[in-house]
């Protein structure tokens, strides 16, 4: 009974970290299609400035949902408006660009804050279930992410401006024809979404250590649950991270930890063989 | 890397000017050493401070006047944290610069990358790392601590101060694997159980699910061969899930780059380890090796288990160029086959004659407050994994790295 409900959390754990690791990149790359092979240094930034932020005495929680958003969505708006911007609806020179720009974050990161692990310690502390203990700060990324996944829905679906959004990424022309930039909206877009990688590369900081390489372990995964995800953004994200996170973590516990990745993988295959579009362009369509 | 640009160009600049005659004369003064290490790049926190030992080494060498009354200069070449950086540097050493012998490479993978090299083109190498132990070459001499030599220490010892019942959680590649077969071993035969073993990919950084099932076997001790960032997260994760105090935990590789400065107190205090050097080894030869290193440095104090293991290998080597009192290759390997020891920071340092390993002291460790403290010394103890397999003086010819049959 205590293993089950040990179980359960740990599961939801992985479906939430998931659906936080992909959350940027579902907004920069499934709406906005830049293919945005710097995503995980943008996250890789968002824990640096946690760690520097606590370090200079900043409450923890500040720090990770408010500080480290705000810098790396302004890292974003200047990377968007020096290279990004000039690219889009090229795929390929997008997806040079945003390499080149990943090795020049990593080397950059690298010179501040030199190549040996940092990082702090949980806030938060674990409790026991029955005979186990458990890590409280997992509960703390549940609750992140579905309130992310909730605040993203009502901003997309609630608010003029997520109707705006939505709009100018299906027809750019249109948009402008109605009297509304683009190129501000596609700005601001790429904002959030930095901001967003941001905000899980922060929230993530202190159960991982962290080198100015740290991004290079989630850009798969991310990619992997925004194509399997489909052109539903939030129904994409939420489903495709349920079913990864469910397999990878069964496997993990039935199996060993290889295997829970090796399964993680497989069960990509097989989804986008089955469904090449994605789970939201055959299930759940129409949906946002 | 530009420094190194600089000075190839202006060597060969020199070269094509001031014509050869001047820079053989020079070559001939000095013993020419070369140093092959990650300087940058992920594995820049073992490197770095790997290349400040050679530097201090040297400069010792260097103030009790030379060797055979010649200057050791340092040809130097930072590899990158790149394998392919390594043959093609190594070719450079052994053919362009003609050094008399190599110090260096990091990664087993490097190490094998260079050491037919060396082999072939009769360049003496010193690879001066803790590594999975069996390699047999009688060009090489090895000073890192092997898993056995380690192992061997410290299972008893984690054993006594927690019980019988023991987890191993490794990481997924040669060494985790080797590691953890001797962890088997050493637990069996101090009548203890393995009852469970995981592995895990070196960018595996969730443990959640394995803190889980750690706590479903219930053991009394946890063994860690964990390597590199990433699995720097288990020990933050286990002390997060508040494990820290009812499970204990010893790992074999934690430390060796300094990740209990990492570490919180509350995340680190407590784990058990064992190797050759901990910086709070109390002896005048750490003393004075501290002093030494923090004035070459500038206050710095980064030393750590692979960079001593790298300057004993450095000061092995130019002991036996004084005993062989020539740098000629087999006069050297012959003097230092005759069991030469010296004492450096971490204690007393003996060639093997028979396979070419270190034996050394090893002391058993105990992270407080984000030092090692030390607990106890065990003297002298030999590479008894490599032993097993690898006879060199029987088969001098031999050039493999053994698996051994555990």
């Amino acid at each position: 009974m205590d293993l089950s409900f040990v179980i359960l959390v740990e599961i939801l754990y992985a479906v939430a970290s998931l659906v936080l690791i992909s959350a940027g990149l579902a907004v920069v790359f499934g709406m906005m299609k830049v293919i945005n092979l710097a995503h995980g240094e943008f996250m890789m930034m968002g824990g640096y400035v946690t760690i520097t932020a606590v370090g200079l005495g900043v409450n923890v929680f500040v720090a990770m949902l408010v500080i480290a958003p705000l810098i790396v969505g302004l890292i974003g708006l200047v990377v968007e408006r020096l290279v990004i911007r000039h690219l889009y609806g090229r795929l390929v020179d997008t997806m040079l660009a945003t390499w080149g720009l990943s090795l020049v974050f990593i080397g950059l990161a690298t010179m501040i804050f030199g190549n040996t692990t940092t990082g702090i310690s949980t806030p938060i502390p674990g409790f026991a279930v029955g005979a186990y203990q458990i890590n409280g700060y997992n509960f703390f990324i549940i609750v992140v992410s579905v309130l992310l996944v909730a605040g993203m829905y009502a901003v997309l679906r609630g608010t003029r401006a997520g109707l705006i959004a939505r709009g100018a990424m299906q027809r750019a022309d249109m948009a402008a024809a109605l009297g509304y930039s683009p190129d501000r909206i596609y700005m601001a877009t790429f904002f959030c979404g930095s901001a967003l990688s941001g905000l899980a590369g922060a929230v993530l900081a202190p159960l991982v250590g962290l080198v100015p390489t740290s991004g290079g372990a989630y850009i798969a995964k991310a990619f992997i649950t925004v194509i399997a995800g489909g052109p539903a953004l939030i129904a994409g994200l939420v489903s495709s991270a349920a079913s990864f996170g469910v397999v990878s973590q069964v496997f993990s516990f039935a199996v060993s930890p290889v295997i829970g990745e090796v399964a993680l993988l497989v069960a990509a295959v097989i989804l986008l063989r089955a469904m090449p579009q994605g789970i939201t362009a055959r299930l759940f369509k129409g949906k946002l | 890397m530009s420094l190194n640009r600089r000075e190839l160009l202006g060597g060969a600049a020199a070269l094509t000017t001031a014509g050869l005659l001047p820079r053989v004369a020079l070559a001939a003064d000095t013993i020419r050493l070369g140093s092959i290490l990650d300087q940058s790049g992920p594995f820049d926190a073992y490197g770095k401070p790997m290349a400040m030992a050679t530097q201090l080494a040297v400069a010792e060498i260097n103030e009790a006047g030379g060797l055979l009354g010649r200057e050791v200069e340092v040809v130097e070449y930072d590899t990158q944290s790149d394998m392919a950086l390594y043959s093609q540097y190594a070719q450079q050493l052994t053919r362009q610069d003609r050094v008399d012998v190599v110090h260096g490479g990091i990664l087993s993978a490097s190490r094998e990358a260079i050491r037919q090299t060396m082999r072939k083109s009769g360049t003496l190498y010193f690879y001066n790392v803790l590594y999975e132990g069996g390699v047999c070459d009688r060009n090489i001499f090895i000073n890192g601590v092997t898993p056995a030599q380690q192992v061997e220490a410290l299972v008893p010892y984690a054993m006594k101060n927690s019980g019988k019942k023991v987890y191993i959680l490794a990481a997924d590649y040669n060494y985790g694997q080797i590691t953890a077969r001797w962890i088997e071993k050493f637990v069996r035969d101090n009548g203890g159980d393995v009852v469970g073993t995981d592995f895990f990919p070196l960018d595996v950084s969730d443990f959640g699910s394995t803190i889980a099932k750690v706590q479903t076997a219930a053991p009394d001790l946890v063994i860690a061969p964990l390597v590199g960032g990433p699995h720097l997260s288990f020990f933050r994760q286990w002390a997060a899930a508040g494990m820290k105090d009812k499970i204990a935990l010893a790992s074999t590789t934690l430390g060796v780059g300094n990740e209990h400065k990492v570490l919180t107190p509350e995340e680190g205090n407590g784990i058990m380890c064992a190797y050759n050097y901990s910086q709070e080894l109390d002896t005048p030869e750490n003393a004075a090796f501290k002093t030494r290193w923090a004035e070459m440095f500038d206050g710095d104090q980064s030393m750590h288990e692979i960079a001593v293991s790298h300057y004993h290998g450095l000061h092995t080597w130019a002991e036996g160029v004084r005993q062989a009192d020539s740098i000629a290759h087999d006069a050297v390997v012959e003097a230092l086959e005759t069991g030469i020891s010296i004492t450096g920071p971490g204690g007393k340092v003996t060639v093997d004659p028979q396979t070419h390993h270190a034996i050394l002291d090893v002391h058993l460790m105990e992270m407080r407050d984000q030092k090692m403290a030390v607990m106890e010394t065990l003297p002298q103890r030999a590479p008894i994994d490599t032993q097993a397999v690898c006879d060199l003086g029987a088969n001098p010819d031999d050039n493999t790295q053994y698996e051994i049959e555990i």
